[in-house]
Order: structure tokens, then C-alpha cells, then sequence
């Protein structure tokens, strides 16, 4: 059943995604790529730069675009592609939902404690290893291509994530403008 | 009836208007709340950030249930967290029905040819971010180096990584550090 699996996987990515958006890239793209098939890494790329494009979270940007894309590459028609959306984009809102409300009702007190820092002192190395293997997952031959295949495009593709990582990191261009860049390069070099 | 009015369209608002993911939506969900409707104090506005951050899910969707909560309970939390899951929704919603059209189009692969790089870039780049924020130094960057191994190269569930990382950093804070 896709909406349960659906449900299921994006609850879970929803309670352990910790650091915000990117950190939950990594989760996303183990359980949707890796494991259930539901879209390939260059699909999961494109999501990621239309969220990057598009006003509000990653998270749900992602949710709501694998929720639809599942159930349409699964064979299901336009108003069944529109439920996984509304599935997977629920599933992930939930576990939030329910945290935060239980915080704020009664836990609010506990989490100063040292315990609770201390969990979660633990929890912020980690989640920048995850967002390095979400990086690392993504240097793929589907998003670069390779030397063998096309050394052209595999080239274009090496210059233009340095370009970016430059342009973004040292030189504060804004992402936006990156991405419309790289999207004129890729018109103009690798039509 | 009014002030949940108020409430969605403040919050979809914040959804609507922020590009770029939760922490910029941070300074737009201040202003609204903090300055225009003087609903949260800007004391507790700081401890709700904190808050959210350190629990899992969207960065956004989290702080907005927490102030929905405070504002009107159960209610308040519902509608506030719908107001701002609401304009990406629709949007990428729209998109996906849109894209599925045009992703074999020649133009469009050509294009996305040129993104993909570019955006396993911009994933990078707050990988490094982090680090500093985290404070990831020489002595304990063997943390993230490893659980980033891990998962790239053993195929680890990051769901397993994060359990283990919280029950490590707790079994360290408790026991291992104050008896250094």
C-alpha cells in the first residue's frame, strides 16, 4: 500500500530529521532514493533545486513533490498524485505537530536541563555528518555525468560546483542567482 | 473567529514570502509577531528559536505550532501551522503536475543539466556552515567525517545515526565529562 509506506516514511523523517531542512536531505534522500525507489538521484536533485527556487521550507517543498511524484511514477492518476501529496506532506507536518504542543504544554521546563543538552550536544556533530553524506550521496553520475560517458558535460558539471560552492560560500551571491546561472550554462553548453 | 483570520493570513504570509527555508524565514516570523501584533515577547521569541531548532521537522512548521500553541492552544496550533505549510504546498504542488509535462522537453533537460551540479554545491555549502555553528574543531570533527562515511559508504540509516549520536551525547554529558 503506497499512501501507508508513504505515511510511515515521511513520519519518520519528520521525527528524527533534526537541523532543519538540510539536515533532513540526507534522511529524505536515504529512504526515497535508496530505499523505496520512489524517485531517482537526478529527480531528487531537481526537487531540491525547485525548492531552492520556491518560497517556503525544504522540507515540505520536498514532501509535497515526492508525495505526488510517487504516486504519478506508481501509475496512479492526477486527483490519487495529488493524495500522496497531501499523505507525505501530513506525515511530515505530524510528529511537529505533536512535539511541539507537548513541549509547550509540559516539557518546557525540562529542556535546559543537562540531560536534554546533553542529548542534544550529541546530536549537533552528527547532524553536519549528515548533511556531508546528503553531499556526498548527491556527487553522483546521474547529476555530473562521467569522464567515460560524456567528458564534456562531466567537466561543465565539475566547474560549475566549484563555481557555486565559490560563488555561494566566499563570495555570498545569492543561491537564486546561482541556480539561474548554472541553468544558462547548462542551456548554452549542454544542449 | 476573527483572530484565527489573523492568524492564517500572518502565517501564510511567512510562507508565502520567505525563499531560502526555515532561518530566513526567522527575522519575517519576528517582525510579524514580535513587532506588528505584539502576540510573543521578544525574550520568548528567542527561546522558541532555540526550541525549535533543537527539535526535529521544519524549522518554520515548528515555531509556528509553538507560537499558535501559546497564542490559543490546540486551535491555534492547527491553523497556524496549516497557514504556513499551505503556500509551498501549493506551489510545488502546481509544479509537479507542471514539470511532469515539460522534464523531457530539450530545453528544460539542457537547462537541468547546468542546476544539478550547482545544487549539490549549494548542499555543501551549509554542510561547512554548520560545522562552524556546531563548532566542529579538528579534535571532534571525526564525528561528522565518520557518521557521513557511514552512511555514504555502508549505506547506515541516518535514522540510526541520529539515535545513536543523542544516546552517546547523553551518556557523555551524564557520565563521561564530569569525571574529567
Amino acid at each position: 500500500m503506497l499512501y501507508l509506506k508513504l505515511f510511515i516514511t515521511f513520519f519518520q523523517i519528520g521525527l528524527f530529521g533534526f537541523g532543519g531542512g538540510y539536515g533532513m536531505l540526507s534522511l529524505i534522500q536515504t529512504e526515497v532514493v535508496h530505499n523505496h525507489h520512489w524517485l531517482t538521484t537526478a529527480e531528487f536533485t531537481d526537487i531540491v533545486a525547485i525548492s531552492q527556487m520556491t518560497p517556503g521550507p525544504v522540507g515540505i517543498n520536498s514532501a509535497t513533490y515526492c508525495g505526488y511524484t510517487a504516486a504519478h511514477n506508481a501509475g496512479y492518476g492526477e486527483g490519487m498524485s495529488v493524495l500522496g501529496s497531501v499523505t507525505a506532506t501530513t506525515a511530515l507536518v505530524l510528529p511537529s505537530l505533536i512535539l511541539m504542543i507537548l513541549i509547550a504544554k509540559m516539557f518546557l521546563k525540562y529542556m535546559s536541563t543537562t540531560p536534554v543538552q546533553s542529548v542534544l550536544s550529541g546530536l549537533r556533530p552528527a547532524v553536519v555528518g549528515l548533511l556531508g553524506a546528503a553531499t556526498l550521496l548527491l556527487l553522483s553520475k546521474e547529476n555530473f555525468s562521467t569522464p567515460d560517458i560524456n567528458p564534456w558535460q562531466f567537466g561543465i558539471s565539475c566547474f560549475l560546483f566549484i563555481a557555486t560552492f565559490i560563488g555561494t560560500y566566499f563570495m555570498k551571491i545569492n543561491p537564486i542567482k546561482m541556480i539561474v546561472y548554472a541553468a544558462f550554462a547548462g542551456l548554452v553548453l549542454l544542449y | 473567529m476573527n483572530l484565527y483570520l489573523t492568524f492564517f493570513k500572518t502565517f501564510f504570509k511567512i510562507g508565502l514570502f520567505t525563499l531560502g527555508g526555515g532561518y530566513a524565514m526567522i527575522p519575517i516570523i519576528e517582525k510579524e509577531v514580535v513587532d506588528n501584533y505584539n502576540w510573543i515577547k521578544r525574550e520568548d521569541f528567542i527561546d522558541i528559536i532555540a526550541i525549535a531548532q533543537s527539535c526535529p521537522g521544519v524549522l518554520a512548521i515548528n515555531m509556528s505550532v509553538f507560537i499558535g500553541y501559546r497564542l490559543k492552544k490546540l486551535p491555534g496550533a492547527l491553523v497556524t501551522c496549516l497557514a504556513t505549510a499551505l503556500p509551498s504546498f501549493i506551489i510545488i504542488l502546481l509544479i509537479a503536475m507542471f514539470f511532469h509535462q515539460f522534464e523531457h522537453n530539450k530545453v528544460v533537460e539542457a537547462m537541468f543539466r547546468g542546476i544539478r551540479p550547482a545544487v549539490v554545491a549549494l548542499i555543501a555549502v551549509p554542510t561547512f556552515k554548520l560545522a562552524k555553528s556546531a563548532n566542529v574543531t579538528l579534535n571532534n570533527c571525526w564525528i561528522p567525517i565518520g557518521c557521513a562515511l557511514a552512511i555514504y559508504l555502508m549505506g547506515i540509516s541516518p535514522i540510526l545515526i541520529i539515535l545513536l549520536a543523542g544516546i552517546c551525547g547523553y551518556v557523555y554529558g551524564q557520565y563521561i565529562k564530569p569525571t574529567e
